[in-house]
């Protein structure tokens, strides 16, 4: 700014007939805007950095030491280095390979919109979208609704999901155990609760207890309605629940396995002699699996970093695509003469020459990371905002959420600075060389 | 077999890939189904939460509790503009929807208008110490706009500008500037110095040229900057949140307090969403190649 009001006064190496004078009407009110509303903030956060909350008393570089020492920032600090390490690589590289292969298509252009319309939108809207992407309940979030969908093929869901006896049986890993033992000729009748009629399979006929037979374990399981029938007996308008997998074990180990019928009654023919535990398995009452808690504390960060790769990789696409058509095709060709494979060319000819642009790439996104803050706003649940934190946002919590300490908050907000200069230097740097 | 392969030998020179037998030939066309088939399952992957989002806003709350949006691809009789009735009927929503307007109009004009001019001053108008300013506009491309969140509020607070309309305008002007100025200084430079040399020698003055010569000229840029610049304003959230009030809070402040019960909320917060969405949706579909030029330029910002 001091060479730039020097200007305003000195008007001795102008070209012929033209005074600088000229320029300052063009100048002055962008000059004047950015000197009072960004170059003089900065400055003055640089001194307020150096008082305390009150931005009374000066406590030197205390606010700093507090910082590194905060655990919520160390965590802001901690995830910052997360996204720096693993995002902009990652949208880099998968912008690079589907740049190379949209260059194979013929809807090159099409696809390329559908990519970059992320970009337009706003960060808070995107926060909105992927909260309901990953939306922890399976009839609401896509994500854990195809996790289930793909869970439930491998290990369909139980079908009897929460039943359990009412009594007389013993909850253990392999399923409900009776406390009772049996033997050959008794029979048993198991009433279970916890489940809506309204579910019961179709199939299912009337309950009734079965018949002793010589020989033979026989039993019923059936849906004991509390309302409008004893609990414990089989009322008329009960039924009994089919194909639920009944065991015998003896000494622990399994001696027989049998399914129930349509009326709720199984029979184990032949147990020998000795008493066994009846035993109810596990999987006939599991709880249905219902995926994942991504937006919970542990999962937070890297699916907030999907989020933004699902926004920037269309940005990438485009200009690793523009790079791409800049290179010159005799360079390729000559290599293919040479017999090199499409991926020696890939890997020995395109990489290298597209190197300038894909580090432009780069650091854009590296200077993108640093400053995130609308979507951990917005896609962090307030319970685990803690956990996702970065420097960005602990900066405007500090200083104008529950924090309110603006010499913190002044701190946070220079070495965010900081992090950002060595990507002014190198933007400058570039400025001077493309201009020589 | 050798006729096909003497077929193919033909071919060589004209397709200009020697040594390519039948069999590289069948993996490379096979190679191209691949490659459309997992491209097209990349923007499938794109474009499902967008319509994901689409489709909760077009179904009643009941609706969206009970059941996964993709369900109404089976039952599109659920489909319904009651979210959005309501919400263009609330009229905090309604007034924020009207804010951003308010806000993004007026910091894009002021924008364009500030950095063409100045633009022209740096690139046509010799003064000294015109290297150093570009520099420095050029160091505050990426200058991170926390620097200025405290300082500023106390200074409009000052001045009694925190808390309107006026002052988030203000503040976007200042943060739009380096990024503008670089963009436009960029392509009047570009500008043959001849047109700017003949006018200068018909007697024109500066402010002849720069609106006859260069503005005409530098539409393409300027229509980039503008779309922009928009956009950027538009979809703002946090200098909003720390320089609005209640009454100058835009679109996505006013719809932030809703996020709190988000899964009770989804309706409501999926309808505001996508309200927020509509306009730079059919900014960025009409002004495609502007959007993208002026994004590819301002990346850095």
């Amino acid at each position: 700014m001091m060479t730039g009001k020097r200007s305003f006064r000195a008007n001795v190496d102008a070209a012929p007939g033209r005074s600088p004078r000229q320029a300052i009407p063009f100048l002055l009110p962008a000059l004047v805007v950015l000197a009072a509303l960004v170059l003089y903030p900065l400055v003055f956060s640089v001194i307020r950095s150096f008082f305390d909350a009150s931005g009374d008393e000066f406590v030197g570089v205390r606010n700093y030491v507090d910082t590194f020492t905060d655990t919520r920032t160390l965590t802001a600090f901690r995830n910052n280095v997360i996204w720096v390490v693993v995002a902009p690589a990652a949208v880099t590289g998968l912008g690079l390979v589907l740049a190379v292969l949209t260059e194979r298509i013929r809807w090159a252009t099409a696809f390329r919109l559908v990519l970059f319309m992320p970009m337009a939108i706003s960060l808070f809207a995107s926060g909105v979208i992927f909260r309901l992407v990953y939306a922890e309940n399976p009839e609401e979030g896509v994500v854990n609704a195809a996790v289930v969908g793909v869970h439930d093929v491998f290990s369909p869901a139980s079908q009897y999901p929460g039943a359990r006896p009412r009594d007389g049986y013993a909850a253990t890993e392999a399923g409900y155990a009776s406390i009772r033992p049996a033997e050959a000729g008794d029979t048993i009748s198991v009433p279970l609760i916890g489940y809506p009629p309204q579910d019961v399979p179709a199939q299912a006929l009337p309950a009734s207890p079965p018949t002793a037979g010589e020989g033979e374990l026989r039993g019923l399981l059936w849906l004991d309605v509390s309302l409008g029938g004893r609990a414990g007996t089989v009322d008329p308008t009960e039924r009994g629940l089919p194909g639920i997998t009944v065991e015998a074990v003896r000494d622990g180990t399994v001696v027989g396995r049998t399914t129930t019928g349509d009326d709720g009654r199984f029979t184990f023919p032949d147990l020998g002699a000795g008493e066994v535990t009846v035993r109810l398995a596990e999987e006939n009452f599991a709880l249905p699996f219902r995926g994942l808690t991504w937006l919970g504390s542990t999962l937070i960060t890297p699916v907030i970093i999907s989020s933004w790769i699902w926004i920037m990789t269309g940005f990438a696409i485009t200009f690793i695509a523009a790079g791409l058509s800049a290179i010159p095709r005799d360079a390729l060709e000559a290599a293919r003469v040479d017999g090199a494979t499409e991926w020696q060319v890939f890997r020995r000819v395109t990489i290298p020459l597209l190197s300038p642009v894909l580090l432009v790439v780069f650091v854009t996104l590296v200077i993108n990371v640093l400053k995130i803050f609308e979507l951990v706003f917005v896609i962090a649940p307030g319970s685990v905002q803690g956990e996702a934190n970065v420097l960005a946002l602990q900066m405007w919590q500090v200083s104008f959420g529950t924090g309110g300490d603006q010499g913190a908050g002044s701190a946070l907000a220079v070495i965010l600075f900081l992090l950002v200069a060595p990507a002014m230097l190198f933007n400058i740097r570039r400025f001077r060389r493309e201009r020589s | 077999m050798t006729a096909v392969a003497d077929e193919v030998r033909i071919d060589v020179p004209v397709s200009g890939t020697p040594r390519r037998g039948v069999l590289t030939r069948l993996v490379s066309r096979l190679g191209n189904g691949c490659v459309q088939v997992v491209l097209a399952l990349v923007a499938v992957f794109w474009l499902v939460p967008v319509v994901g989002l689409l489709l909760a806003s077009l179904r009643d709350e009941s609706a969206n509790t009970a059941s996964g949006w993709w369900t109404v691809l089976t039952k599109p009789a659920e489909l319904t503009l009651a979210n959005y009735a309501d919400l263009v009927a609330d009229k905090t929503v309604w007034q924020s929807f009207l804010n951003t307007f308010y806000i993004a109009v007026p910091a894009t004009v002021l924008v364009v208008v500030m950095a063409s001019l100045a633009s022209y001053a740096l690139a046509w108008i010799e003064f000294p110490g015109r290297e150093a300013v570009t520099v420095v506009v050029v160091g505050l491309l990426v200058m991170p706009i926390q620097v200025a969140l405290i300082p500023v509020a106390k200074l409009f607070g000052a001045v009694g500008l925190f808390g309107t309309i006026a002052g988030v305008v203000l503040f976007h002007v200042a943060f739009g500037l380096p990024f503008a100025i670089f963009l436009l200084r960029n392509f009047f430079t570009g500008i043959p110095r001849d047109l700017i040399e003949a006018a200068r020698m018909d007697g024109a003055t500066e402010w002849v040229i720069f609106q006859r010569v260069v503005l005409p000229v530098a539409k393409p840029a300027i229509a980039s900057l503008t779309i922009f610049q928009f956009l950027w304003v538009w979809n703002d959230l946090l200098v909003a949140l720390v320089f609005a009030d209640q009454d100058s809070a835009p679109i996505t402040v006013a719809l932030r307090a809703q996020l709190r019960q988000f899964g009770t909320n989804i309706d409501m917060l999926s309808t505001g969403a996508f309200l927020s969405m509509i306009v730079p949706l059919a900014v960025f579909l009409v002004f495609q190649k502007y959007f993208v030029q002026g994004v590819l330029a301002g990346s850095t910002k």
